[in-house]
């Protein structure tokens, strides 16, 4: 990173790029680079021009590929296409030498060239190689990709993952998949059922009927298993459903009204989550193979919404234990907990980051909803978002994004999923077929 | 438990119908005309105290409760004085108590607040000599709105449990 530093140009408001300035040099020269911490203001253009089809088959699915790479890095916030119709120089062949001075012309910073081939078997393979046009050298080495034909979108993200890598530094999560509560009807008689998709809202699966409400869905830390709370009984219960089957099972959470708010901890091996008794709720932990539970708060007070740290070892959770609700950590086997939120309004839904080192919740106050990230000590709170709801953070695998709920006013209101980079920047709707709420983002396939 | 569930599953469609039924009210009406045509009380109408119709109307099958709340007011007392009552006279009816939130707040929130009105109404239902045995309660948090403005008139009708009663012969 020094390195980088070294040849940089600063840009305004702190975009960096590394910008070699002789290419096979005797100077080592660094890479195009983008620093997201500090702040992408001006987006850095890239082209992806569309990728060679190497088989008659493969003609769709190469331009096919190719935008779903654009869509991926234009989604980002951090990229900005330059559109396919001001290109200069025509790739026809995978290994025809890029002329740079084309893509120089265009301004185009960074470029991803491709080829797709695809068999009679229904084999689709794709290749590509991402170039700094600017110090006219090739960013990481040149990989391919293949899948069965229905998986095409997924050697799209595979490949925009890379390409994303490698001019950021950071670990990717295009190809990735969210499972959420669909929603259809009114207000007053919403129909919900859990569904499955990809990063992006493409490839929807229906994970259960619309006959019982179903709530807040988890993904497994391997995204196997989602945990979910259904009414199916008649009383919120916890069930696990396996992805691959579609198969789901009540697990038994011990005795109470209502067990629900699950979630597993890194390793898979526990599910912590609220259990109702009487007019109190508190959090328990589950050992999901024998079946044994452990009370981990035992306080008259609403405790709910548990999650863990990468680690394993700590749990943030809310309570209303001071009068409303706020956000603590307790040590994952239970424990005195530490209250980390002190701002104005109410806190709630904690999701520890990935990495770790920030923590997203839902903050009500004066009447509106944010989500936030603050430090795992509750300082350098930070609100990312406003509107009249918003609730339920979820991380992609990275830790970049957050995805959340977002309800509109009124009786027409109704739910949808947003995503926000951790910086405030670049809210997107995520494109879902009907209403949308309780997003959980699973792992990098 | 598994009979006491299934006859919440159905009670409850019962009960949903009841609420979304636009109708309810005219029907009340006939039955009332017909009472006063000199035909009696009709089995089930709401003329007939036995019924559950005159429960939920006459009597009362919900309280409300204050924002962030699940104290009972005065008020709420009153009405569940009134079950109590109507529950130790028809003691061969079983309840459940359904607790539910506004829109503001977050959704596992909700819930366990709903829960708290819930138990609530239980209690109190349970200390004016209601056997514990006849009453289950469940929170919907903010899941089954009843109004759908984005305003405290709707919100203050939001925040309610519901004492919804249930045959008991459906426990067998």
């Amino acid at each position: 990173m020094r390195r980088v530093a070294r040849v940089c140009l600063v840009l305004a408001l702190g975009l960096m790029m590394g910008l070699a300035l002789s290419p096979g040099g005797a100077v080592a020269q660094g890479p195009l680079r983008i620093e997201i911490d500090r702040g992408v203001v001006e987006p850095v253009p890239f082209a992806v021009p569309n990728f060679v089809a190497e088989t008659p088959a493969a003609e769709a699915f190469a331009e096919n590929i190719s935008r779903v790479v654009a869509e991926d890095l234009v989604g980002t916030g951090l990229f900005r296409e330059v559109p396919r119709d001001a290109h200069i120089a025509r790739v026809s062949s995978f290994a025809a030498p890029v002329p740079f001075a084309d893509w120089k012309a265009i301004n185009a910073q960074a470029l991803v060239t491709g080829a797709v081939s695809a068999d009679a078997s229904g084999r689709v393979v794709v290749k590509f190689r991402a170039w700094d046009v600017f110090a006219q050298a090739e960013l990481g080495q040149g990989m391919q990709f293949a899948s069965s034909s229905d998986g095409w979108r997924r050697l799209a993200h595979k490949v925009a993952d890379q390409v994303y890598g490698r001019l950021t530094g950071e670990r990717p999560y295009f190809d990735s998949r969210v499972v959420f509560v669909s929603e259809t009807g009114p207000k007053d008689d919403r129909k919900k059922r859990l569904a499955i998709m990809d990063y992006d809202g493409a490839n929807v699966q229906y994970l259960t009927g619309s006959d019982a409400i179903v709530l807040a869905p988890r993904f497994s830390p391997n995204g196997a298993q989602v945990l979910y709370t259904s009414y199916e009984t008649g009383f919120p219960r916890i069930h696990v459903l396996d992805v691959g089957s579609v198969s789901s099972r009540i697990l038994q959470a011990g005795d109470g009204v209502m067990s629900f708010a699950p979630r597993f901890s890194p390793d898979g091996r526990t599910v912590v989550y609220s259990l109702t008794q009487g007019s109190n709720t508190d959090i328990w932990a589950m050992d999901v193979a024998t079946g044994a539970t452990r009370r981990l708060t035992s306080s008259p007070s609403i405790e709910t919404a548990p999650s863990y740290a990468p680690d394993g070892r700590q749990i943030v959770f809310e309570s209303d234990r001071s009068g409303s609700q706020q956000l603590y950590v307790m040590p994952a086997l239970g424990g005195e907990p530490r209250r980390i939120s002190f701002g104005d309004g109410r806190y709630g839904t904690p999701v520890w980051s990935p990495r770790g080192d920030r923590i997203a919740f839902t903050k009500q106050n004066r009447g509106r909803f944010h989500i936030g990230v603050m430090n795992v000590d509750g300082s350098e709170e930070r609100l990312l978002t406003a509107s009249f709801l918003d609730e339920g953070p979820t991380w992609s695998p990275n830790g970049r994004v957050i995805m959340f709920t977002r309800e509109t006013q009124g009786a027409q209101g109704s739910s949808a999923l947003y995503s926000v980079d951790i910086s405030g920047r670049n809210l997107r709707r995520v494109r879902t077929p009907a209403g949308a709420s309780d997003p959980s983002w699973g792992p990098l396939q | 438990m598994k009979h006491f569930t299934k006859a919440l599953m159905v009670v409850a469609a019962l009960a949903a119908g009841a609420c979304t039924n636009p109708n309810r009210f005219e029907e009340n009406e006939l039955a009332r005309n017909a009472g006063g045509a000199g035909a009696g009380i009709i089995p089930g109408s709401v003329n007939d105290p036995t019924s559950t119709a005159f429960f939920q109307t006459r009597v009362g099958d919900r309280v409300l409760f204050a924002v962030d709340q699940s104290t009972l007011s005065p008020e709420a007392r009153a009405v569940l004085d009134g079950q109590a009552q109507w529950l130790a006279t028809n003691d061969d009816y079983l309840a459940v108590i359904e607790g539910h939130a506004d829109e503001q707040g977050t959704r596992e929130y909700n819930l366990a607040l709903g829960a708290r009105r819930a138990n609530a109404v239980m209690e109190y239902l349970i200390s004016q000599g209601v056997a514990e045995s006849r009453l289950k309660f469940v929170s919907y948090g903010k899941e089954r709105p009843l109004e759908v403005c984005s305003e405290e008139a709707c919100y203050a009708k939001n925040r309610r449990a519901v004492t919804v009663i249930a045959a008991s012969n459906f426990t067998g």
